[in-house]
């Protein structure tokens, strides 16, 4: 058990880290948020490897959203997400009640301006693990009242733009692309193939 | 004879290629190409096929006269093909199947090294280390 305390004390300690730097050092706020979510990215592309690894494949993109939503969210924060909300077009609303990098903050509207810092690493780890299997999305957090939380995603999938790719066409730059790399005398002899 | 080659999404271009023995490199590029319209097909399949849905293993794509080739899906859409020389029937489905493991788990541990940029080329030794160990066994 205790490892929850570590992971939720170093994230505290990364943000309040990168904060102090930005102030000493160049000053700028908005910069801040990004970097917090390009670390969650990468930190959330590692992690869903790690754990799709012995799982069966996905049928869709709910099965996908219901996989982030249960096994995902126990794994790092122990519980559920508690409600998921979807407008069948791409955009779904996670909500977590009791979301545990919040809840040792307030219970209600006390320092409700300095939320959005702490979501900014989760809203990266949920966007790093969606890229990684393939959707791209947009994730926004936002919190009315501590300790609950809505994730916001807005998702485009790209294995349904690949499906619209020309198949031959697809092959022939592809087989070109590779054969450059080796050497370029090949690429005479499958143009004429082709 | 043997050669393991991953291909990355969307993109597929290839990640990591290896071959015993090295001179034929070219003509695996070639067959891991091709091999690659079938296991789209077979994954695009899988929804109205309704068999082995669930697996990511996809066993043998199609057998040539000099070799046959397996393939193997992850859930963040890598592809492993496997190119084996035909006369090795010395070779199972289970042996096959374990060094897909292999693979899958090494790539994993790739994934989490922080030197590690998603979409490079694969150069770190420990893989390096795995896939020859794995090929020795098996030449």
């Amino acid at each position: 058990m205790a490892d929850e305390a570590l992971f939720l004390l170093l994230h505290n300690e990364m943000v309040a880290g990168l904060y102090r730097a930005a102030e000493q050092g160049e000053g700028e706020n908005g910069r801040c948020t990004t970097k917090l979510e390009s670390m969650g990215f990468r930190v959330g592309q590692g992690l869903i490897e790690r754990f799709t690894k012995d799982t069966a494949r996905f049928k869709d993109e709910l099965d996908i959203m219901k996989f982030i939503c249960k096994d995902f969210w126990t794994t790092v924060f122990k519980k559920q997400i508690d409600n998921l909300r979807t407008n069948h077009q791409g955009i779904y609303v996670l909500q977590d009640n009791k979301f545990r990098l919040l809840t040792q903050m307030s219970a209600g509207k006390q320092y409700l301006e300095h939320a959005p810092k702490y979501l900014a690493f989760t809203c990266g780890l949920i966007r790093g693990g969606l890229s990684n299997l393939g959707i791209k999305s947009i994730v926004t957090a936002e919190v009315s009242s501590m300790p609950a939380c809505k994730f916001q995603l807005q998702l485009t999938s790209v294995m349904s733009m690949c499906r619209k790719m020309i198949r031959p066409a697809r092959r022939y730059k592809d087989i070109t692309k590779t054969l450059e790399e080796i050497g370029g005398c090949w690429i005479l002899l499958v143009t004429t193939f082709v | 004879m043997e050669t393991g080659i991953i291909c990355h999404r969307p993109q597929n271009y290839p990640l990591y290629i290896r071959s015993v023995p090295t001179e034929n490199e070219l003509k695996f590029h070639y067959t891991v190409h091709t091999s690659l319209d079938v296991v789209d097909e077979k994954i695009s399949a899988m929804g109205k096929a309704m068999v082995d849905q669930r697996e990511l293993y996809l066993g043998l794509l199609y057998p040539t006269e000099d070799y046959k080739v397996y393939g193997y899906v992850t859930n963040s859409k890598v592809k492993f093909v496997m190119v084996v020389d035909s006369s090795n029937t010395a070779l199972r489905d289970n042996e096959i199947r374990s060094m897909f493991r292999k693979l899958h788990n090494s790539y994993t541990d790739i994934m989490c090294n922080p030197f590690y940029n998603p979409g490079d080329r694969i150069h770190s030794r420990a893989f390096d280390n795995m896939v020859n160990s794995m090929m020795m066994q098996v030449c």
